[in-house]
């Protein structure tokens, strides 16, 4: 196997035991950019030269004895991460000649854990978006297949990882910007707590809602990643004080006993879900119940309320967010914004105006609570819940751009987790027509041990992570 | 729902085609029609959810670090003088 498939765990090994080097490793993930990238378009800004450097930096601290957790090890970065000296778009024209003068505090973190950042990765603008069709740098396409979409906003973080171009990726989840993509392209995402991983640098979408994640080949990796991101950081208010564990500790426990709930509104044939998928996440709970597991149904009956609530309140927030880019003192001037992020700043620029905010953002913050409210009594009965990512398989590139209600449709299973402020976490759970299919386990606030332990299981027992695509 | 697109346009800075002009007033109107769901819902007993992992009055240490240059933090804007940020004039006598 080339060296830029291999999973996170399988590279840190083969490094320490020097089968081979990180140079060796980090150029062949450049040159599976550079073969097959100019199709996909996953990378808006490729940083060979100092990721080379970089590399050769590693192999001396390798060989001097050194270890750290991500030591050569080549990571790709979603363009909404701050990173010093290096272009950062937001994939988006205002942001298109915009050159940092610092790193977001995760970007720092990985560095500092010894990765070669190997590149920018494409995404929807501003992280808006359910298929990276609406980047300024135009769309990424499936690595499955190239006529569809590889779900968004961080499409290219999907994308790059399933095609081998890095070891694993950073992305951002509003409203299921990781989960969706990582669902359609075959590798795992994970979505943390709310305020697990510090937000600072990195371009905000919707404060109340961002979470900053991951993709990864496996649920070990996943783990592995977490450990260098997750923590407190005195730039952002919302990291709270708690100690981060080793999260691969008890990885392998097993579910013998565990509690999993199934929510029936999101498991029910319904207008707008894809039986297949159905009868894929049937499969899944078949596993799950003989690996131990006990399945039990559950009710979160504000579901249906979700979309409506988070269409409100995150535009919202993002024309507050947008508010800041003047062309003044970095971007260019606010001609340069797409169509998306115009509907979106409009849209709440409309809620947010006088003798309208009581009335939608508001209600919308009221609603909130009840769907927050629906998980903490779901999670009195149960240890975790399993649901389906996306209603469908992913669509054909242009199938919903002139439709938005249409698009922001797709996002119904993933939004509740950012409106509960819960982690969820996306695994490969089969394959349907040739496309992939995901099933996101969620848990309560902090609960990241445990996701890994139920995913661990399951990936194990099922190893779809292993089937690649033909590129 | 009808939507004043040119006014809220006007209140977030943005400057419109006439084609957007249309189609935003048609989109935007869809989407407020879908929200209007949420009326269905009694909240006058419950309360607003900004922040969900409930933490509160988090503080730091008021301590001063070293910050960004003067010139690092201008570095990317096309418009200085003397060291400062340069703007339209926004007073005028």
């Amino acid at each position: 196997m080339d060296l830029n498939g291999l999973t996170l765990t399988a590279v840190k090994k083969g490094l320490l035991k020097k089968d081979f080097s990180s140079v060796e490793l980090v150029k062949s993930c450049l040159s599976q950019i550079d073969k097959f990238d100019s199709q996909i378009n996953s990378f808006i800004t490729v940083c060979q030269e100092t990721a080379i450097k970089q590399a050769e930096l590693s192999d001396e601290e390798i060989k001097n004895g050194n270890d750290l957790p991500l030591l050569g090890v080549p990571i790709a970065v979603k363009d909404l991460f701050l990173t010093k000296d290096v272009r950062t778009t937001a994939a988006s024209n205002v942001l298109k000649d915009y050159i940092p003068q610092y790193d977001a505090t995760v970007v720092e973190k990985l560095k500092d854990a010894g990765a070669v950042i190997v590149g920018k990765l494409n995404c929807d603008a501003w992280a808006h978006g359910s298929s990276g069709e609406n980047s300024d740098f135009g769309p990424t396409k499936n690595p499955w297949n190239k006529e569809y979409i590889p779900g968004g906003s961080s499409s290219g973080s999907a994308a790059a990882l399933a095609s081998g171009m890095c070891i694993a990726s950073t992305g951002t989840d509003t409203g299921g910007s990781i989960r969706l993509p990582a669902s359609f392209c075959n590798v795992v995402g994970l979505k943390p707590t709310y305020g697990k991983v510090s937000r600072y640098g990195i371009v905000a979408m919707a404060s109340s809602l961002d979470s900053i994640g991951h993709f990864t080949k496996t649920v070990e990796d996943n783990a592995l990643f977490l450990n260098v991101t997750a923590g407190k950081d005195i730039l952002d208010a919302t990291t709270p004080d708690i100690k981060v564990p080793d999260y691969t500790k008890n990885i392998k426990n097993g579910l013998r006993g565990i509690k999993i709930g199934i929510p029936k509104e999101y498991a029910t044939k319904k207008e707008g879900i894809d039986e297949n998928i159905l009868r894929v996440f049937g499969d899944s709970l078949k596993q799950f119940e003989s690996l131990g597991a006990k399945i039990i149904e559950i009710s979160l009956p504000h579901t249906e309320y979700a979309i409506a609530c988070y269409y409100i309140i995150q535009p919202a927030e993002v024309s507050s967010n947008l508010a800041r880019y003047d062309g003044i003192r970095y971007g260019n001037t606010r001609q340069n914004f797409g169509k998306e992020a115009k509907r979106r700043i409009m849209l709440g620029t409309y809620t947010l105006s006088s003798g309208y905010y009581d009335a939608y953002y508001k209600k919308a913050m009221k609603v909130r609570t009840l769907i927050k409210k629906d998980f903490e009594d779901a999670f009195n009965k149960v240890d975790a819940m399993i649901t389906p990512v996306s209603p469908t398989l992913p669509w054909k590139l242009g199938e919903k751009i002139n439709d938005p209600l249409k698009m922001y449709l797709s996002d119904i299973f993933t939004v509740t987790a950012n409106l509960a402020g819960i982690p969820g976490l996306s695994v490969p759970a089969g394959f349907i027509n040739g496309f992939p299919v995901g099933i996101q386990i969620l848990g309560k606030h902090f609960s990241e041990e445990l996701l890994y332990r139920i995913g661990y299981a399951y990936e194990q027992e099922t190893k779809f992570y292993e089937q690649k695509p033909n590129l | 729902m009808k939507i004043n697109v040119s006014n809220i346009a006007k209140l977030a800075n943005l400057a419109l085609e006439d084609n957007e002009k249309k189609s935003f007033e048609d989109q935007l109107s869809e989407i407020l029609n879908y929200v209007e769901k949420l009326k269905e819902l009694n909240t006058d007993a419950v309360s607003e959810t900004s922040q969900v992992t409930d933490l509160e009055n988090v503080k730091r240490e008021d301590k001063t670090t070293p910050s960004l240059s003067q010139e690092e933090v201008l570095s990317n804007t096309s418009s200085k003088h003397n060291g400062f940020f340069k703007t339209e004039a926004i007073l005028t006598e």
